[in-house]
């Protein structure tokens, strides 16, 4: 039987790039001088895992890579090697480069080489540069007796006998150690019992192996034992010269003379299972730091891995669940509420349940924000360095939850957000300091719950927006803008598109593509962005979000015999319009005076299509409607109701349909359309446009 | 991949089954024509009730429907083959079809039943007019004196002028 190893390729890049966002944030944690034990270990122990994985799954370029960095860990953790700034900006960049390594073995795709082979040599350089002086103690007792010519290693490898049952094979570990160098291996049956009385699947054996070579290092046996060194009694000792060797023996007498030589002496020990034999047998003092370090302690995180469709189809289920009940209810309704009390009774407790099973299923496709958050205290301290800026980076509120596929989309305007902060935000610190401000600037990135949104600001205590410079601009692009306008008015010109102020192109920002995009791909999350900017005393970027775009704040409209939903937080308001309010403008286009503001006017009928709709304004409603930024009037028949309502795609069995953004089932199970604002708006302004 | 699926995935497009083997067809009537298709795309009969219009659709797009949960096209093919009676009533039967990974029904005017059909049973289908494209045919079958009309429905539902699917 062959294992189809691919399989588990997706489980591997997903842990994989899980470890590398743990390297990330625990080297930022490290700050120079102060490397604290655990996190390199942290990051070691994430480093080694993808190594691992890697050289399984035959992913070669990711594997040497990994080994070099783990190399350097290996160092650091060890206390042989001061935790510098050299050496966090090496790793850092490392984690990068595994990042392009891993993406480019999943898709398979071209690696910069080039870039690979850049760092593997810096890393090198790193690694035989001069180890600092004043750990030199350290590492010389961490190396056994450093002048003495090591030959070799003697191990002692005794299996537990479950060894099996957590996927490893003893013989890999031995062909493994085998590549290291010349290898002698005894092997003890003693605890093997007759074989018909062996059970398959436990490991009765153990190995006494002698690996000669002059340069392998401990490092090396330890990495081939890493999988099983909680599951085995391991013992490692240097095989010094000949002469020394005696001494050696002398010094760890207990556990060399149980040490088989040949079959023989082995029955000293017989009888006793290996892991009873083991006290006694390991030697007292960890003689040539015999003792591999401890297993390290997984994280217990608590949580299992879904397949995002698994969670998909939960939800459309607890939708159906949602409506049924619905039906029921309005079933209910016209039932005599005394001869069908005990059913009335169960259909309210049915109703409190779907809710409460509705939103529990909600809430497993939220995620806490901290999922985009995370990355950004390395985009502040990556950028900052590069503009020569100093900066701090305050996070609040990484624990509020969102939808997985929001948190997915914001990640690329945040991170604009950010940039943009640094980049034309905070001055440099002499200008700061010049102000009269802090040398640092600050950056605060918060997230809020508000209501049924979400709210996230990017704030800067930087030098705010420029009104003349925004003004000027603007002017050269040809956009219109009066001296009057208010200040929200101006600041809003940095949203249109290939706007930018920035006088020299860098290749952080200035490029115009920016802001644009960030409310584009904001207002597609049915969103929206506002700026608050004080000059000399910097600006603020808050976005709004709904919390999930599984579900919809919707009104629902009629118009003939259809009902259509339009999304709540476009709505302005609705109004009945007397006759005189509504113009003609050139005997085509209508629009309706609403207040001191004349908005264009569509009939949701006319634009769709739909006969029997009413056409008169006066006799139906008008409901305003506001996006991007532009206002327009919408005619319907009637306002049903307003309503939570599930988005389902139309799309998964049929094309996009110009007007519509999706759709929902109400609760007599029909289906009604979602009205796409934005579509409509853009729409009907072409239409005034021709 | 078990190599039963590859031979089935293999032999389900298009051609007729090779010779001996008998494949079962679903048939159903469009006025006064009987046709068949692929039973294994079919994944249910259902009546015809409500559907939410879609704007901008050509008339043999009916709209949509739930279906249980779902957003399912509705084709009126007797709308798209240009019959002149058409007609709504409690006997108006949808089939539920499952081609190309998608769900789309399509209004007949009556469902049959289910007939084997072995290769040999088959004739290729001659050149039509325009407005039943040969393409959409792999091919008469006859049985007794009845003539089945066997739809590629594969063909038919991704094509172009239905504007069912985005065209890609």
């Amino acid at each position: 039987m062959t294992i189809d190893i691919t399989r588990f390729h997706q489980t591997f890049f997903d842990e994989s790039f899980e470890g590398l966002d743990a390297m990330e944030a625990a080297l930022l944690r490290l700050s120079p001088d102060t490397a604290d034990a655990e996190t390199i270990n942290v990051i070691f122990r994430a480093a080694h895992s993808i190594k691992g994985g890697s050289a399984t799954f035959g992913f070669m370029a990711v594997a040497e890579f990994t080994h070099l960095l783990e190399t350097l860990l290996d160092q650091m953790r060890s206390g042989q090697r001061v935790t510098g700034p050299v050496e966090i900006d090496v790793l850092l960049r490392s984690v990068d480069i595994l990042r392009g390594l891993l993406n480019a073995a999943r898709d398979a795709t071209d690696v910069d080489t080039q870039a690979v082979a850049d760092l593997s040599a810096e890393l090198q350089r790193v690694l035989i540069g001069p180890v600092d002086g004043a750990t030199a103690e350290n590492a010389a007792a961490a190396e056994p007796n450093p002048e003495q010519k090591t030959r070799g290693w003697r191990i002692r490898f005794a299996p537990y006998s479950g060894l099996f049952a957590s996927g490893n094979d003893p013989l890999r570990i031995l062909a493994e150690l085998s590549r290291l160098g010349e290898m002698t291996v005894q092997c003890n049956a003693e605890q093997l019992p007759d074989l018909p009385e062996a059970n398959p699947e436990c490991s009765y054996l153990s190995w006494t192996i002698e690996l000669l070579g002059q340069d392998i290092s401990q490092g090396d046996i330890a990495e081939v034992f890493a999988w099983v060194e909680d599951e085995c009694d391991l013992q490692v000792e240097a095989l010094v010269s000949d002469a020394a060797a005696a001494v050696t023996e002398s010094a760890v007498p207990a556990a060399i003379k149980v040490e088989p030589a040949s079959r023989p002496e082995l029955q000293l020990i017989e009888g006793g299972r290996p892991s009873e034999v083991t006290p006694t047998a390991r030697p007292p003092q960890p003689a040539a730091g015999a003792e591999i370090k401890a297993a390290p302690v997984r994280a217990e995180g608590g949580s299992i891995r879904v397949a995002t469709e698994k969670i998909d189809g939960l939800i459309n289920l607890v939708g159906e669940l949602v409506i049924t009940q619905a039906m029921l209810q309005q079933l209910a309704a016209s039932l005599d509420p005394v001869q069908n009390e005990k059913l009335l009774n169960g259909l309210a407790l049915l109703d409190r349940n779907t809710r409460s099973l509705q939103e529990a299923v909600m809430s497993t496709r939220m995620l806490p924000v901290d999922f985009v958050f995370s990355r950004f205290p390395r985009v502040v301290r990556d950028l900052a360095g590069k503009l020569g800026k100093q900066a701090r980076l305050l996070m609040s509120g990484e624990h509020t939850e969102l939808d997985k596929s929001v948190i997915e989309r914001i990640a690329d305007p945040l991170t604009h957000l950010v940039r943009n902060s640094l980049d034309h935000g905070i001055e440099p610190s002499d200008q700061r300091v010049a102000a009269g401000k802090d040398a640092v600037g600050t950056i605060r990135l918060s997230a809020s719950h508000q209501g049924g949104n979400i709210v996230i600001e990017v704030a800067d205590d930087g030098r705010g927006l420029d009104r003349m410079r925004i003004m000027a601009k603007a002017r050269e692009r040809g956009l219109s803008i009066s001296d009057t306008a208010s200040d929200d008015e101006v600041w809003r010109l940095i949203f249109a598109p290939g706007f930018s102020t920035a006088e020299a192109v860098t290749d952080v920002s200035g490029r115009g593509v920016g802001m644009d995009v960030v409310k584009k791909n904001i207002e597609a999350l049915s969103g929206s962005v506002d700026i608050t900017s004080e000059t000399g005393r910097g600006s603020r970027i808050t976005i709004r979000l709904p919390l999930t775009l599984a579900i919809l704040d919707g009104m629902s409209v009629r118009v003939g015999t259809e009902i259509f939903i339009v999304p709540l937080n476009a709505v302005v308001e609705s109004l009945q319009p007397q006759r005189d309010q509504v113009r003609t403008v050139a005997h085509q286009g209508q629009v309706v005076r609403v207040r001191s503001e004349y908005v264009p006017l569509v009939a949701l009928g006319e634009l769709f299509g739909i006969r029997a709709a009413v056409t008169e304004p006066e006799k139906g409603i008008l409901v305003l409607l506001e996006a991007d930024g532009r206002k327009i009037a919408v005619l319907v028949d009637e306002l049903v109701g307003q309503q939570q309502v599930v988005i389902k795609s139309i799309e998964a069995n049929y094309r996009r349909v110009s007007g519509v953004s999706g759709a929902t089932i109400l609760g007599d199970g029909r289906v009604a359309l979602i009205v796409d604002i934005g579509d409509v708006i853009r729409r009907c302004s072409m239409a005034v446009a021709a | 991949m078990n190599p039963q699926n590859q031979t089935a995935s293999e032999t389900k497009a298009g051609a007729p089954p090779p010779e001996g083997i008998a494949s079962e067809y679903l048939t159903f009537t469009l006025g006064s024509e009987e046709y068949g298709v692929d039973i294994l795309k079919v994944q249910e009969i259902r009546g015809y009730d409500t559907v939410t219009r879609i704007p901008g659709a050509p008339d043999f797009i009916k709209g949509v429907i739930n279906l249980r949960g779902t957003i399912v096209p509705v084709v009126d093919l007797r709308l798209k083959f240009q019959l002149a009676d058409v007609a709504y009533n409690e006997f108006t039967v949808m089939i539920v079809l499952n081609v190309l990974d998608r769900v789309v029904g399509i209004v007949v005017d009556g469902v049959s039943d289910v007939i084997q059909l072995a290769a040999e049973q088959i004739r290729p289908a001659p050149e039509f007019g325009s407005t039943v494209n040969a393409h959409h045919i792999i091919g008469l079958g006859t049985i007794d004196e009845r003539m089945l009309i066997l739809l590629d429905i594969e063909k038919l539902v991704s094509d172009r002028d239905l504007q069912l699917f985005e065209v890609h």
